[in-house]
């Protein structure tokens, strides 16, 4: 692309490519212009595209903000029609500046971040009242409960998790033996590791990080079933066929949880028990025997009890946090992405805030 | 109404003994079609006859098992990376529901081919992609919205947007007014009509909506039997004989939208 200079009539010759490759120079060349009337002399263009159209419009406009006209020659019918169908399509974007940002403005925010989560947590307690009341539902009414739909999910939520919690809760015990075991050498009370690894796992870790990944697991897979069908208008197909999502949907997946989630706890309790004693085995030489009566007598079974009651909660929150996240899903792919994550980092973060809220309750009863 | 003064050497997109099977399932057989400047051709045929397959066969989205494929002198098939990159640049594809980038803006999305243009500055080229928007007949404000808050019918135009972004000498179209309300099919109609027009586009138009062949395409295509059973013009097409040509443009449809252009014309 060339410009040769104005002459002394008042024409500026153009040559070249006016195209979106060289439309950074033109327009930078046309802006320097003073606004002037001046005849652009289009005869030695070889190509020209919108973008050259758009600054020799962008100037044209230029000079008529200052009543100025722009001449333009030798211009090809088609350039011309270019031309125009540019000028009828400029944008017409209007110069309104971004209004600065108060400290009203971040206060309100502020407030309206709190409301949004209070709201949130209200909508899961609707949720779930929602459960509870389809719940007593399917009791008085047993031919509307799912069956089928519970046991294929006691088996996606239950059966299909084992493996995984197992290994988890096997390498917690291994772990917690190899580290208490440095730790409690150096005071001569090896023997203690068994108070440590029963106590640990029994009352806390065995039940909390199963479902730490049941959240993983299971509340994605709980969003990412309802959001696609919700996705799909499915959701809104059930109800126009009399079906009721909460009934469909929500109780077969929460109830297998509720059911899951306690028999996973107490295999994860007695893989990390297992783990735990194999490594005492290994690195202290306490005997799977000794182990066992060290178990018996020093560790009280209401461990087990204080782990275990908080399942059936941990499910809830889960089965829960899953299901509502689906029912947020809209109708693109970017939410159902969105909704799933979401869905996660929530249950997870929601299962951890309940456990430390049992601590504190456990350690005011002193159990 | 059509080309017909054009030359037979300025043909576009020619394809040749194209073959498209996917496993047993052959879709095109000894497919022969010329595609030539500056017409708005559109393919029409019955469902699952390969329409949008032969879209994405041209586009270099489906590889075909034997056949030729030359566009703008460039043999598709054959062609290496640098050669097809620069030949991507002056086509552009719109797709059924207009595949915007759900992470972008209708800005960016249509800013995304012309970050591959060096030397075009950030701001230059948002105020051409606020042009691109303003030309396929959105509103401004549309430029910063996300897709999933546009309805179809603006997604289609954004997405027209993004294929119109670096001026393109070929358009692929698919189905681009299938969902549509009338008003806005019509909408569209014109809009292809007059951007075909003013920009010099070839236009490669797969369709259904018989009103958008007769208001819009020079020439029409029929697929079927997998290949290209015949081309020519609206005309043209009234008097063949094959079956399903005649059911086609002879229905009920065709005929209330052939009454609709005659009372336009009157």
């Amino acid at each position: 692309m060339v410009i040769t200079p104005a002459s002394a009539t008042g024409h500026l010759a153009l040559e070249g490519a006016l195209t979106v490759t060289t439309v950074s120079r033109l327009d930078a060349a046309l802006q320097a212009l003073p606004a002037k009337a001046v005849t652009l002399d289009l005869g030695q263009v070889t190509r020209f595209d919108t973008a050259g159209a758009w600054a020799i419009v962008r100037f044209e406009q230029r000079l008529g903000q200052s009543g100025e006209v722009l001449g333009i020659e030798n211009l090809s019918e088609q350039d011309g029609q270019l031309l125009a169908t540019i000028r009828n399509s400029m944008p017409d974007v209007p110069d309104t500046p971004q209004p600065a940002r108060s400290i009203v403005d971040r206060v309100a925010d502020l407030g309206q971040a709190v409301t949004v989560s209070l709201g949130y947590g209200l909508a899961l307690m609707g949720y779930l009242g929602l459960f509870v009341a389809r719940l007593g539902r399917s009791l008085r009414h047993p031919s509307e409960f799912r069956l089928t739909a519970l046991v294929h999910h006691c088996h996606e939520v239950g059966v299909k998790a084992v493996p995984i919690v197992s290994l988890m809760a096997f390498l917690i015990g291994v772990v917690l033996a190899f580290q208490g075991s440095t730790q409690l050498r150096q005071f001569g009370a090896e023997v203690f590791v068994v108070d440590l690894i029963a106590i640990s796992i029994l009352r806390e870790l065995g039940i909390l990080l199963t479902s730490i990944i049941v959240a993983g697991r299971t509340a994605s897979a709980f969003t990412a079933a309802i959001g696609s069908m919700k996705m799909r208008e499915e959701i809104d197909a059930m109800r126009t066929l009399g079906l009721d999502p909460a009934m469909v949907l929500f109780v077969p997946r929460i109830l297998a949880l509720l059911l899951m989630l306690p028999i996973l706890g107490l295999i994860a309790n007695v893989m990390g028990l297992l783990g735990g004693a194999i490594m005492s085995w290994i690195e202290l030489g306490i005997s799977p025997a000794m182990f066992r009566t060290r178990l018996v007598e020093g560790t009280d079974v209401s461990h087990v009890f204080v782990g275990m009651v908080k399942a059936p909660v941990f499910a809830l929150i889960i089965g829960i946090i899953g299901c509502h996240a689906g029912m947020q899903v809209e109708s693109n792919a970017e939410s159902l992405g969105r909704q799933t994550s979401n869905a996660v980092v929530a249950a997870i973060f929601a299962v951890i805030v309940a456990d430390a809220a049992f601590s504190i309750f456990f350690s005011q009863l002193g159990i | 109404m059509a080309p017909e003064t054009q030359g037979q050497d300025d043909i576009v997109i020619r394809i040749r003994g194209l073959r498209n099977a996917f496993g047993s399932h052959v879709v095109h057989d000894a497919l022969d079609l010329d595609v030539r400047r500056g017409e708005v051709l559109g393919v029409v045929g019955g469902s699952g006859t390969g329409k949008s397959v032969l879209l994405r066969s041209i586009a270099g989205l489906q590889r075909p098992v034997a056949g030729s494929i030359n566009v703008l002198g460039t043999d598709v098939m054959t062609a290496d990376e640098d050669t097809r990159t620069a030949l991507e640049a002056r086509w552009g594809v719109m797709f059924q529901d207009g595949a915007l980038f759900s992470s972008l803006t209708v800005r960016e999305n249509v800013e995304v081919p012309m970050r591959q243009v060096r030397g075009l500055s950030p701001s230059i080229r948002s105020q051409l992609a606020d042009l691109k928007i303003s030309m396929a007949g959105l509103p401004w404000l549309a430029g910063d919205k996300y897709p999933s808050e546009l309805s179809g019918g603006m997604r289609k135009r954004a997405g027209l947007a993004r294929a119109l972004a670096l001026d393109p000498e070929i358009v692929f179209l698919d189905e681009p007014t299938a969902g549509l309300d009338p008003i806005g099919a019509t909408a569209f109609d014109t809009l292809i009509r007059g951007l075909s027009r003013s920009m010099g586009l070839t236009v490669f138009l797969v369709t259904h909506d018989l009103d958008t062949l007769h208001a819009v395409c020079d020439r029409i295509a029929v697929l079927a039997e997998k290949k290209v059973l015949v081309t020519g013009t609206m005309q043209e097409m009234l008097n063949v004989d094959h079956p399903w040509v005649h059911e086609y443009f002879h229905g009920p449809r065709a005929r209330a939208a052939m009454d609709a252009v005659t009372r336009d014309e009157d």
